[in-house]
């Protein structure tokens, strides 16, 4: 009787294994990113999927050890256009650009441990036109 | 299975007793888990650490660990290195001690870092220049060095490579303690550290230590197991300790007698010696007394022949240690810098006043858990493998005969 | 001071100088920006080692009670100026008295950016460093918050992130678990502005006893006191040449 119960339960446990993986594939939709601001990404889309921790990893020890300080893949930059325009953050909610994929693929971020989240400018870009200079808040928007 | 472990009768294997301390060491360490995951998610803000006390109870017990965990190989390097049957015999325990003490110690010290899930980048980013960095090869070389003498120790058929792994992991151990002593001396900034004595002072606080934490260990294997010790090997053991012990409390004189003849280092010694409230208190009655004068009377008082006075004498040590390096790391921290000499300081940053330090349960907990760690690894092999020391008495008397 | 807090940021700024605006640029903050405009470098320009940063402090003119610069400091790198035991402080006003003659002084502390950092010499990871151009910096993607290098630093200068935080200024990443300290304000200084918030806010008060350049163009202001007349490092003792200097102690 035991070994019946046995040879059932280890059946059930393997049959498990192999359907798990299958039912959350099955259970979660894939993320949908809201489309950035401006034209185009820095890169193709492709190769940023694939690469981006690469650039960004680059630049980082470009900017923090040599002061090297260009735009074109500063992680800056990729908050300042992929910046939700519901919570106006990469990363605050699970929908947010950064997280949207990165909860789907269960990758855990520690970028925004220091990094901020939010662009620059606390009101949204098309109520203050870019170049004016005299608009340009404090980034606290506290006066002491 | 029962047949496989080693006690000498199977009625002496106590799985009862055998299941309850691992019960116990494993609910310290989950506790322990509890604070690590806790501290992960809040921060340091949980503990009594601040920007003026960096390292704090944790570390207290993590150094400990290390400075005894390459003490307690003494007992394998006197017996192979210099060929001692007594040690000989003691040899497996005391590089399993080792071991585990390590591994306790260090998890200490990594669950108290503020990320402690870099701890890869630590393995894989080293600037050589700083001891920290020499420090995490040494540690690293000290288990593979003496987990391969173990195996020599062990293993009939590679007893002759015990001598030479002995003395390998001999000379390995005395390197580890420099760096880890060097750890403060080569603090430059402070008054309580800056001194190259820190280096011959820890290795000879962990001869002592790492004996003491021995002979708590064996005694209470042997109680459990019942076994009598012979009171010549004993006698052997206790005198040792004396010495270790007689000569810790020398360096330690030496180190504040230096102190006291540079002018620029009185106001320090003053603290730690006469006015810093706990310190001098932790000093005086733990370090000096308790660790260090009480158990010296204990060994050479008319009832140290009973084995319950060396076992509370050696006892003694492994607390006036914990209280040496409460001392050392944190006094040493507490007594502020001194940026302009003449000048008496003040500033919102806790500029020229004494540094308060009141640790958490927090604090306690992860240092508890290196304790844990090195008693569960302890218990585990012991339980397992052939590590009680056992000795040849015929072997012995000849040994023990007087030359 | 107010008028000085108007800072464009860095993107803003960068375009107005690329598009010759500068006009918009002096009404705002006037020598500075002239000045920076002279010796910027190109953003892809790397950090030079003929350069190094250093600041001159001047106690005599240092005000008793303003604590501009460290309010300043706080507002640039978003620390939240709260000075508990496990708090942040990038630079601290320190009063000093001398014990014989009970003369009081006041004067700013901050990380003094040795030429031969303690912090640097004994963090195992290489998080803590020194830029070519002499700044001291943590690299907190590798800083495993060991604290060693708060233990080796003899000016107190760093603090190590007991909290987790929110909302940081974009341009000065700092997170929970990490030792940070002054940064010689190197988001301005990469800016091409060549000023730190501090100095910005002490010449704006009026004090002007704080001055900012680099210590080896013979014609900068730092390099020229440098060369006339007697400055004192702290704890020199210990032959770290520092690159933060004082007058008048």
């Amino acid at each position: 009787m035991r070994e019946i119960i046995r040879a059932w339960g280890l059946t059930a446990l393997l049959a498990g294994l192999l359907l798990a993986p299958a039912g959350v594939m099955a259970g979660v939709e894939k993320p949908v990113l809201e489309r950035g601001k401006g034209e185009r990404c820095v890169e193709d889309t492709e190769y940023m999927r694939r690469y981006h921790m690469q650039l960004l990893k680059h630049h980082r020890d470009d900017t923090m050890r040599r002061g090297i300080r260009t735009t074109k893949h500063s992680l800056k930059g990729c908050v300042e256009c992929h910046a939700s325009s519901k919570t106006g953050s990469v990363a605050s909610s699970k929908e947010d650009f950064c997280m949207a994929c990165h909860v789907y693929a269960s990758v855990k971020l520690d970028c925004w441990d220091c990094h901020a989240t939010k662009p620059m400018k606390k009101t949204t870009p098309a109520a203050m036109p870019r170049l004016s200079p005299l608009t340009v808040g404090l980034p606290g928007g506290q006066q002491p | 299975m029962l047949s496989q472990q080693y006690c000498l009768e199977a009625r002496e294997c106590k799985p009862a007793l055998f299941w309850t301390l691992m019960g116990a060491g494993g609910l310290v360490l989950l506790g322990t888990l509890y604070a690590f995951f806790t501290l992960e998610h809040h921060g340091h803000v949980l503990t009594g650490m601040d920007n003026q006390i960096v390292w704090g109870l944790p570390h207290v017990f993590a150094v400990f660990l290390i400075v005894a965990a390459s003490g307690v190989l003494n007992v394998a390097s006197i017996g192979s290195v210099f060929g001692k049957r007594l040690y000989k015999a003691r040899a497996p325990l005391s590089g399993l001690l080792a071991i585990a003490m390590l591994a306790g110690g260090l998890a200490v010290l990594v669950l108290d870092l503020g990320r402690p899930e870099r701890l890869i980048v630590a393995m894989t980013h080293y600037n050589f220049k700083s001891i920290f960095a020499l420090n995490m090869i040494f540690y690293t070389g000290f288990f593979a060095i003496v987990g391969l003498y173990l195996i020599t120790l062990m293993d009939r058929s590679l007893n002759p490579w015990s001598k030479p792994m002995g003395m390998l992991a001999f000379l390995w151990r005395i390197a580890l303690t420099t760096a880890t002593g060097s750890i403060f001396g080569f603090i430059v900034a402070r008054a309580g550290f800056n001194s190259a004595l820190y280096a011959p002072l820890f290795v000879i606080y962990s001869f002592a230590y790492g004996l003491a934490v021995f002979i708590v260990v064996q005694s209470v294997m042997y109680k459990w197991n019942e076994i009598q010790v012979d009171p010549r090997i004993l006698a052997r053991l206790k005198n040792l300790l004396a010495i270790f012990v007689a000569a810790s409390l020398y360096f330690t004189a030496v180190l504040h007698l230096t102190n006291l003849y540079y002018a620029k280092q009185w106001e320090f010694e003053r603290f730690i010696l006469l006015e810093g409230g706990i310190y001098p208190l932790l000093f005086w009655g733990g370090q000096v007394f308790l660790g260090g004068i009480l158990p010296l009377i204990l060994i050479f008082s008319p009832i140290s022949r009973h084995p319950a006075t060396v076992f509370l004498a050696a006892l003694l040590v492994v607390l006036g240690g914990h209280f040496q390096m409460y001392v050392t790391i944190i006094g040493g921290q507490a007594f502020p810098l001194d940026l302009f000499p003449g000048y008496a300081e003040s500033s919102t940053f806790y500029d020229g006043v004494v540094h308060p330090y009141t640790p958490t349960i927090w604090e306690l907990l992860l240092g508890l858990g290196g304790i844990a760690i090195a008693f569960l690894i302890t218990t585990a092999a012991v339980r397992v493998l052939r590590f009680m020391p056992q000795d040849d008495l015929k072997e012995l008397e000849l040994e023990l005969k007087p030359h | 001071m107010s008028d000085l807090q108007q800072k464009p940021v860095n993107e803003e700024r960068r375009t107005l100088l690329k598009a010759g605006a500068v006009a918009t640029g002096t009404a705002l903050a006037p020598g500075v920006l002239l000045f920076g405009a002279a010796q910027a470098r190109a953003p892809e320009e790397p950090a030079s080692d003929k350069v190094r940063w250093g600041m001159i402090i001047d106690v005599n003119k240092c005000a008793d009670g303003c604590n501009d610069c460290v309010t300043a400091c706080n507002e640039e790198n978003g620390l939240s100026g709260a000075t508990g035991p496990q708090d942040s402080q990038w630079i601290r006003k320190l009063n000093i008295r001398h014990l014989k003659t009970g003369v009081e002084t006041s004067l700013p502390m901050l990380c003094v950016h040795c030429e031969h950092p303690p912090c640097v010499d004994v963090c195992p990871t290489g998080a803590s460093m020194k830029r070519a151009d002499g700044i001291v910096l943590v690299d907190r993607h590798i800083c495993i918050g060991c604290r060693y290098c708060m233990m080796a630093c003899p000016y107190k200068a760093r603090s190590f992130v007991h909290e987790p935080l929110t909302d940081q200024n974009p341009e000065v990443p700092r997170g929970k678990g990490c030792v940070e300290s002054c940064t010689f304000c190197v988001q301005k200084v990469d800016r091409g502005e060549n000023t730190t918030a501090c100095v910005e806010a002490c010449n704006a008060a009026g004090h002007k006893a704080m001055i900012f350049g680099d210590m080896n163009d013979p014609t900068s202001e730092i390099a020229q006191i440098l060369k006339t007349q007697k400055t004192t490092e702290i704890r020199a003792d210990l032959g770290l040449n520092t690159g933060v200097r004082y007058q008048g102690i």
